[in-house]
């Protein structure tokens, strides 16, 4: 056991931890926070494995951009805190899916790589990347540009509050609070009578 | 090192993210779970590309993996206008209560 593993180990029981506590957090901001704890702890397990190119893009994009749209999103859709509200009447199915997807998973990657001696850790540096991406690869990095162009102003036109003219005086959109006999607080008046939303 | 731990804690990743797809009603909580499943597969290219196949002249599970975070992103773009629209339109984002198409 060399001192890689003791890292990567390390690096991973954050990683794992910091998941799991993602999905059972009951607190919606600590659910995002977590998040980026795990996009961190990935970044991380890319370090160990000698790629750091990509260790440092999933730190820009993932920590820094998505994580904090995450954190936004959550703050602009005021919703209820506790674990009753936040999971639903699936979770014994979440369970059985999820838990007997990953013994089959371990199964397979154990049988199939167990065997795998103990590999030396080297890849890529930045310039044979860069060299393969401008060269091999540019026509999937363009069209990539052109699916960002397209996300950028599809989330623009989606998000946008009146399809008439955009500016100052686009009408202040009406919500109806629980008046659709389809929300929740209509069907289960149980769990929001508690003044939780 | 070998490549049975990463590969491991990946599919632990995907895993958690099934998990939190199926049990959580949040929708942005159901797109965090998206997220961490990309994840998941990004650290199974890098694992294959630098510990199986560090030779490979076209980098391909690097690039790959870059390609997937920058897919993600565009995602999360799309995905969280989706959500605010949903939260304008019903003042809710319980994904069991979008059942406009349900017959």
């Amino acid at each position: 056991m060399t001192g890689h593993d003791v890292v990567f180990l390390l690096v991973a029981l954050t990683t794992a931890g910091a998941g799991i506590m993602t999905v059972t957090s009951k607190n919606l901001v600590h659910a995002a926070l977590f998040l980026a704890l795990t996009l961190t702890g990935s970044a991380a397990v890319f370090l160990v494995l000698a790629a750091d190119f990509v260790a440092l893009a999933q730190l820009l994009v993932n920590v820094g951009a998505v994580a904090v749209l995450f954190l936004f999103g959550l703050m602009l859709t005021r919703a209820p805190i506790g674990r009753e509200a936040l999971d639903g009447q699936h979770r014994g199915l979440a369970i059985g899916v999820s838990g007997g997807l990953f013994v089959l998973l371990s199964v397979l990657i154990i049988g199939a790589f167990g065997g795998e001696g103990v590999r030396e850790v080297t890849g890529p540096g930045v310039n044979e990347i860069g060299i393969a991406l401008f060269a091999q690869w540019v026509l999937p990095f363009e069209v990539l540009s052109m699916l960002l162009l397209a996300a950028l102003i599809g989330a623009i036109v989606l998000a946008r509050r009146s399809p008439g003219e955009s500016g100052t005086e686009a009408e202040p959109t009406h919500i109806e609070l629980s008046g659709d006999p389809s929300t929740e607080a209509e069907r289960r008046p149980e769990l929001t009578a508690g003044g939780e939303r | 090192m070998s490549p049975v731990g990463p590969l491991l804690l990946a599919a632990l990743l995907f895993c958690i993210g099934i998990y939190g797809i199926i049990a959580r009603r949040n929708a942005v909580l159901v797109l965090i779970s998206v997220e961490m499943m990309l994840n998941a597969v990004n650290i199974n290219l890098v694992t294959f590309q630098n510990l199986l196949y560090p030779d490979d002249p076209l980098v391909s599970g690097q690039i790959f993996a870059l390609f997937i975070i920058a897919v993600a992103a565009a995602e999360v773009g799309v995905g969280l206008a989706i959500v605010f629209n949903l939260f304008r339109n019903r003042a809710s984002i319980d994904v069991d209560d979008v059942d406009l198409m349900r017959w």
